[in-house]
């Protein structure tokens, strides 16, 4: 970000939240470049921006769409950079209907599933046809995907036949992705952005010149995020828009450019390579699903095709060297390396769809590990409820979080909803150790690893994760031991010695060189691979994630590399290690030309040398280090081979970066707005008023306001948006637990403006409560301009911001009421996640009632809004819509349902 | 100017029997930390000025980060809460990761599924869940992966959905 010319920090308050990595936001600018906050709040980000544009959350696609229709009207693309890196020229088949030809909707919408059919999105085929998957057979339907293979894609992207694509260079061909992509945002204007969002054209022209201005040869500009624009029921569209933008300006792979998502623990990046995440295996490999990977064939076959481009065409060997590292000299070629060992999938099994098999006494026992969703899950009281149905809780923490005591300091407790005598959950609480107490990797926001010694050992019965997991594991095998019961096999075949220390500790190194891998027969046996290159699907290689290879090259940690900062240049390549391979920027082939010279000696990055015949540069080059920019593959060839020397996105089927995705993203190949599930105004686009595809949890504890003036919308009028502070933590685990945390931000509060203090009746620093269908909570009231009503499609919206670290329960230093009570549960088709930035409240002044009282408040806003089940869960709208599912039947109203 | 008395004040860090390279466990930023130990006690952390990412620097909660050790309130203790019980109990470790593991593969048993409706493999269990990975370590995310998907066990989760 450092190297930026213009950043707009979007759904993200990153000076709040990310203060320290501010810094090179805070260098940028003081060499000259434009910093601008697109943000619902004035924030501290705002503050030190050279502008704030305030916009109504959940708008965010009418304002990138309308900067993308901005580029194109005014030819401010990079041509060059578009026509031979993106897949602009691509031709899509003749079968394909836009959004804009059916009202909101693509080709392949089946409004019984919610799902759709991609088939007619396909890229078009040389006889007419079109470009399938590997599995083929786009006729009958066998792309129709089940809700959790989105995100099941990874990194790579959906799988191709092949990748000989058509394309009209001129992008004058009507079905080019160029083309399409002119008409789909034709509608998307200033007009609109200040319709729908609320922002002046002023403001829209000031963010659209700056970013045009800031783009091109000499200049790059990037994008931030955060929650803001994920945690929405089309949130993976947000970040699709913006990437479609920066592929027009040129930004990608290129220094200052990019999309940064600016990740909020320590090792969520981490723990999503190496996924605690139920639809992944390490290194983005998908988990099994029954049904469509019943076959280890099936399994490979899915997740790329030997003919398609690049280094997915190798998940085989990154596929069998993990299990190697798992099952060892159990897996062999006889038995697909063991590949029945892993358990199948039937659906998605995300932890809400799990929340709700709790409620349904379905799982009895439950781990919670550095986790409190009491407090920091969407819809708490149903979290907590959920909990009261288990046999049994562990909960693995520093401190006792409020979901280690929710039986006996609930709001449910005092609501009387729940008897501390008549909850059946055993509950285990084992403290944890800290981050000096062990060592390891974190692995943060820029993929990089970092190894953090162990300082001191833990007190009293403190222990890692790695320890206990690794001694449950122990204990569990020995209880099985002699067990011929065939599903114990894949525990009793399982890698599991790892050297301890004196107190019992595993030796992290030792798992960090297994994640690693390493050869395992000839003369180079044992010794740790150098890159994933070198992995085989011969079983001659293992290694527990493929992307994380390298990591201890030559048996040194890289990850506990620490020249000092000072000692090298911008990418201190010798400071911990980035996957893959010790990149800093992804696919920084894009930062020289096509003929691999630099765009400008001022973004110059990566480039051809071609004396030496190779790439060479200041971070490592992200491409087949020989392949020279003129080459042209043989067309048959399949994998790395197939790469031509302007194919910069090396994970993608066809080498391009995609503007048009013509399969993969579940909710249409190119982002289109829809209202959040409870919105103030009708969707001024379409007809369609939601995203179709939504996962809805239509729940008599899930209700949904109404919206957009229909009967009852009044009740819930103004929009509420959840956020965090510097001073804590998430659900405050880390952080009101501790005196100095504690007394920098002792207690809930709410930001409203001026305008809706005096509406309502507000006084400064006095007591609020804030009404959702959901929940009711109290809240200090904080007045200030930072908030600002906006206007949008003829009516003034007020916007509500509520932090969520606070949480009922009588352990911590502070506590107070969560606002993740008052959120819902709808989930973004793509990747499960909550929709938890936007909802519809109603705020008043004084404190909420007590006792059962509380619940008699919550259900007569309901009453007088006249909710249902049935609200806001209707799958299409309108008058071309069919009518809304019934709640029996519709398969993502019960998301567990296997189908 | 300062006082006698703040001239006779020796700061924590000089007298340090050790200092460790660690790395903030808050946000993703990745902020390069000094552990300060004496006596086998950690006894302040500061920012690592040669993190070439932070350069020294920590926000409010990185700067607290040796209160999240020495935290007055943090368990050391195993507590274990018996069904119906309105109060916590001691347990000792061994005895609670032993009925821990008993727990586990009753479950595990309880919510096996062989096979779906069709004769498809599934070999798992719908018996137990997990949530919480993103402030672990990767080593500890690798483990728990591991041993779940060994067991059977399939709702696995963390933060990264949250």
């Amino acid at each position: 970000m450092a190297n930026a010319d213009c950043i707009v920090i979007q759904g993200s308050n990153m000076a709040e939240c990310h203060p320290v990595g501010y810094q090179w936001v805070t260098e940028a600018k003081a060499r000259g470049a434009k910093v601008i906050h697109v943000d619902p709040r004035f924030t501290r980000t705002s503050a030190v921006a050279d502008k704030h544009v305030p916009i109504r959350a959940g708008s965010d696609i009418v304002l990138l769409g309308a900067l993308i229709n901005h580029v194109l009207a005014h030819n401010l693309w990079f041509e060059e950079y578009v026509v031979a890196y993106t897949n602009a020229a691509t031709l899509v088949n003749d079968d394909y209907r836009d959004a804009e030809d059916l009202d909101g909707l693509f080709s392949g919408f089946d409004p019984e599933s919610g799902q759709y059919d991609m088939s007619t999105w396909a890229y078009a085929e040389g006889d007419g046809g079109r470009v399938s998957g590997p599995e083929g057979d786009p006729e009958h339907g066998a792309e129709s995907v089940p809700e959790a293979a989105g995100q099941q894609l990874g990194s790579g992207g959906p799988p191709m036949e092949h990748a000989r694509m058509q394309r009209d260079e001129t992008l004058q061909d009507p079905r080019t992705v160029f083309q399409i992509l002119k008409r789909h945002y034709a509608r998307y204007t200033p007009e609109m952005v200040q319709e729908v969002c609320g922002i002046a054209p002023e403001d829209f022209a000031y963010l659209a010149r700056s970013i045009t201005e800031n783009s091109g040869r000499e200049r790059t500009t990037c994008f931030a995020y955060a929650v803001g624009w994920t945690q929405h029921s089309l949130g993976a569209q947000f970040i699709r828009t913006a990437s479609i933008l920066q592929l027009l300006l040129g930004n990608m792979g290129r220094p200052g450019g990019g999309i940064m998502a600016l990740r909020g623990h320590a090792s969520i990046q981490g723990s999503t390579d190496i996924p605690t995440l139920f639809n992944l295996l390490p290194g983005y490999l998908p988990m099994p699903v029954a049904g469509t990977h019943d076959t280890f064939e099936d399994y490979l076959d899915a997740i790329a095709s030997k003919k398609q481009k690049g280094y997915w065409a190798e998940a085989d060997a990154y596929t069998v060297s993990l299990l190697k590292a798992w099952w060892g000299d159990a897996a062999t070629a006889d038995n697909d390396w063991a590949y029945d060992y892993l358990p199948r999938l039937t659906g998605a099994h995300g932890t809400f769809q799990t929340l709700t098999s709790m409620l349904d006494d379905e799982v009895e026992g439950y781990f919670l590990l550095g986790q409190n969703p009491a407090v920091g899950s969407s819809n708490g009281r149903m979290q907590r409820m959920a909990m009261s149905h288990l046999k049994w809780l562990v909960v693995r923490d520093l401190n006792l979080i409020e979901s280690a005591t929710w039986w006996k300091d609930s709001p449910e407790i005092a609501s009387g909803e729940l008897r501390t005598e008549d909850i059946e959950t055993e509950v285990f609480f084992l403290p944890a150790a800290t981050h000096v107490e062990k060592a390891g990797t974190f692995t943060q926001t820029q993929r990089l690893l970092q190894w953090r010694h162990q300082a001191v050992a833990p007190p009293g019965e403190c222990q890692s994760e790695l320890q206990f997991f690794h001694e449950l594991g122990k204990r569990i095998r020995q209880r099985l031991a002699g067990s011929t019961d065939e599903r114990d096999r894949p525990l009793l075949d399982l890698t599991w010695d790892y050297p301890t220390d004196a107190h019992g500790e595993p030796d992290a190194e030792v798992v960090l060189a297994e994640i690693n891998g390493r050869h395992l027969q000839g003369p180079d046996a044992g010794r740790p691979l150098s890159s994933f290159t070198e992995m085989r699907a011969d079983g001659s290689t293992s290694g527990g994630c493929w992307i994380y290879t390298g990591v201890y090259a030559d048996g040194v940690n890289r990850a506990a590399a620490r020249k000092p900062g000072q000692e090298q240049g911008p990418a201190a390549l010798e400071w911990g290690w980035a996957w893959p391979a010790n990149r800093r920027i992804l696919y920084n082939r894009a930062s020289a030309d096509p003929q691999g010279r630099p765009w400008s000696e001022r973004k110059k990055h990566v480039w051809w040398d071609e004396e030496q015949r190779t790439w060479v540069g200041d971070d490592v080059p992200d491409f087949p280090l020989h392949l020279a920019p003129g080459t042209r593959p043989d067309p048959d060839a399949g994998g790395a081979a197939a790469l031509a020397g302007d194919d910069p996105f090396i994970m993608q089927a066809d080498g391009k970066g995609w503007l048009y995705a013509p399969k993969g993203m579940v909710d249409g190949p190119l982002p289109s707005h829809y209202e959040p599930q409870e919105s103030p105004v009708a969707n001024a686009l379409y007809t369609q008023q939601r995203n179709p595809s939504r996962v809805l949890m239509a729940r008599q504890d899930n209700l949904t306001a109404p919206s957009a003036g229909d009967p009852g919308a009044g009740v819930y009028p103004y929009v509420f948006t959840t956020y965090r502070l510097t001073e804590h933590h998430t659900a405050g685990g880390m952080s009101r637990w501790l005196p100095y945390l504690a007394e920098l931000q002792p207690e809930m509060f709410c930001e409203v403006s001026p305008e809706l203090a005096e509406e309502c009746g507000l006084e400064p620093y006095g007591w609020a409560t804030v009404v959702s269908p959901r929940a009711a909570i109290e809240v200090r009231v904080l007045v200030t301009d930072r908030m600002t009503p906006l206007v949008v499609r003829g009516r003034t919206v007020h916007q509500i911001g509520l932090p969520y670290h606070w949480g009922v329960g009588d352990d911590a230093v502070v506590s107070g009421d969560a606002a993740n009570d008052l959120l819902g549960l709808t989930l973004e088709p793509n990747v499960q996640i909550q929709d938890s930035k936007v909802g519809s409240c109603h705020i008043r002044p004084g404190r909420r009632p007590r006792g059962p009282a509380l619940l008699d408040l919550v259900a007569e806003y309901q009453a007088r809004a006249g909710v249902t089940v049935e609200t806001g869960n209707t799958r299409l709208d309108g008058p071309g819509g069919a009518p809304g599912p019934d709640p029996d039947t519709d398969p993502t109203t019960h998301p567990t349902r296997e189908n | 100017m300062t006082s006698e008395r703040t001239r006779g004040t020796t700061a924590r860090t000089t007298t340090a029997d050790r200092v460790v390279q660690s790395v903030c466990p808050y946000c993703a930023v990745g902020c390069g930390q000094r552990v300060y130990v004496k006596d086998e006690k950690v006894v302040q952390i500061e920012g690592d000025p040669d993190s070439p990412i932070s350069r020294g620097r920590l926000c409010p909660k990185g700067s607290a980060s040796e209160q999240l050790v020495n935290a007055p309130g943090r368990q050391t203790e195993v507590l274990y809460r018996a069904p119906r019980a309105t109060e916590w109990q001691r347990l000792d470790l061994d005895t609670a990761v032993d009925m821990v593991t008993d727990r586990f593969l009753e479950s595990r048993r309880n919510g096996w599924q062989d096979t779906d409706d069709q004769g498809r493999l599934l070999r798992r269990t719908m018996g137990i869940a997990s949530l919480g990975g993103a402030t672990l370590d990767n080593e500890e995310n690798y483990l728990i992966k591991k041993l779940f998907t060994a067991a059977g066990a399939i709702q696995i989760e963390n933060q990264a959905r949250i």
